[in-house]
């Protein structure tokens, strides 16, 4: 059960005014999203018409501290089918950002942020990567991952 | 020649050598010169649900690297193509945004003055269907395979100006025609490969892949069609796992569309990297042999 007391009704500003976050106040619950979902077709407590209902209805804990929102695969069939054009993947990533800067970030988010400040990008090419390379003819690769580490470093306050 | 800036990204680089061999090759033989450029990064993609400032920061720095050499970009990868696309397009509409955005990056400056582009996109639009037909010397007729089209390659569809239908797309299907093979149609086509959840809950991502993979394997093709690598890594890279989970066998192979397209451009299987496939297509280089024209 869910006791509306424990709602924060700023909330929805909160997303609302945090960019790509927009469309939320326009959802009128149809359920164009949920019934569209890959994910939810698989993981039934994935549910994005809850998820966004909770976040209109200030269910700040609720929507954050959860794992759902992380569960967004980011296929945008929702996006592309809503009447309300709330762009759902979008308040997702929102959602997500907000979950980060309140101190929920999923693990293999951090990790992705380590291997970014690392190498400049996901994966590691060093000498072993440029050998295979070259064995193939393809050119060497030289990233440097000072431009990336000033930006993490500027913008994710949190783990940067 | 027309020139692009050759956008790898993180994954083509180290995971995806075979695409990345046959995108050069096929690039070459039509005459489309890919610029290198060391100082390309991340995208920014993987950040967007960390930060999403941290993503416009880093993709803004790359756009305006291809500017300063003057070229598009031209992607492999759908979610490079997906992020890159939609932070061009919200600055170069978002004057106010642009400017916040400059000043935070110090080092480079963004104009926008470039566009982006998948490779398969510039393939559809630079040449053409009829465009490219006239480099074919070994069409693949006979050979079936099922298009992927993933979700990125044409979602959002707002930022893709209406170069493709998001649920219903065609452009793939017509590129494999080109090759002279059949691209098939099948439910599910634009069932997402459930790569973005894969580091979140494996198993419900590997049941995404094991269900377009099913649908598939019933269709008797003689492989899939991808077009980025991280769908290939869902449906190839972990078919040997998805097959112990639904205890089936399935043995899909899975293809990037430049090895296929090269092949029917006359060149060999051996220098478009079919070595590198993850789930081996002996039987589909068997068939090719028996009727290749090569």
């Amino acid at each position: 059960m869910i006791t509306l007391t424990k709602s924060n009704a700023e909330f929805k500003y909160k997303v609302v005014e945090k960019f790509g976050g927009e469309g939320l106040s326009r959802c009128f619950a149809c359920g164009t999203c949920t019934a569209g979902c890959p994910v939810r077709e698989i993981e039934k407590t994935y549910n994005p018409r809850r998820i966004i209902r909770l976040a209109i209805l200030g269910f700040k804990d609720l929507v954050l501290k959860s794992d759902f929102v992380w569960l967004c695969s980011g296929c945008y069939t929702c996006t592309e089918r809503c009447p309300q054009d709330v762009r759902l993947t979008d308040v997702m990533n929102v959602l997500k950002n907000l979950a980060v800067e309140e101190g929920f970030i999923h693990p293999s988010f951090v990790a992705q942020i380590d291997a970014l400040k690392k190498n400049g990008a996901l994966y590691e090419i060093g000498d072993f990567e440029n050998k295979k390379r070259s064995g193939l003819d393809l050119p060497k690769i030289i990233r440097g991952p000072k431009p990336i580490q000033k930006i993490i470093k500027r913008t994710i306050k949190k783990i940067g | 020649m027309k020139k692009y800036a050759l956008f790898l990204g993180c994954t083509v680089p180290v995971r995806a050598l075979n695409y990345e061999i046959s995108a050069r090759k096929v690039a070459e033989r039509i005459g489309l010169e890919f610029i290198d450029d060391n100082r390309f990064t991340c995208c920014g993609f993987p950040v967007k649900s960390v930060d999403i400032e941290a993503s416009l920061l880093m993709g803004a720095r790359n756009l305006a690297i291809a500017e300063d050499l003057g070229v598009d970009i031209c992607t492999l990868c759908s979610a490079c193509t997906s992020s890159l696309t939609e932070v061009n397009k919200v600055l170069k509409e978002d004057e106010e945004l642009r400017e916040v955005i400059n000043g935070k990056m110090g080092d480079v400056r963004y104009n926008g003055t470039i566009r982006v582009r998948h490779f398969a996109r510039v393939l559809y639009e630079d040449f053409g269907v009829c465009g490219l037909k006239d480099f074919i010397i070994n069409p693949l007729e006979g050979f079936r395979f099922a298009p992927h089209y993933g979700c990125h390659y044409v979602k959002p569809s707002e930022i893709y100006s209406g170069f493709d239908d998001p649920e219903d797309p065609h452009t793939l299907d017509e590129l494999i025609g080109v090759t002279g093979a059949e691209s098939i149609a099948y439910e599910r086509k634009m069932l997402c490969c459930g790569g973005g959840i894969l580091g979140i809950d494996e198993e419900v991502a590997l049941k995404m892949s094991a269900e377009k993979l099913m649908v598939i394997k019933e269709k008797k093709v003689d492989g899939m069609i991808s077009i980025c690598p991280f769908c290939s890594i869902m449906y190839e890279g972990n078919q040997r796992k998805i097959e112990k989970m639904i205890t089936e066998e399935l043995g899909i192979p899975v293809f990037y569309y430049p090895q296929v397209l090269g092949l029917a451009l006359g060149l060999a299987p051996e220098e478009l990297g079919f070595s590198l496939n993850r789930v081996k297509p002996k039987k589909f280089l068997e068939k090719l042999k028996a009727g290749a024209k090569v």
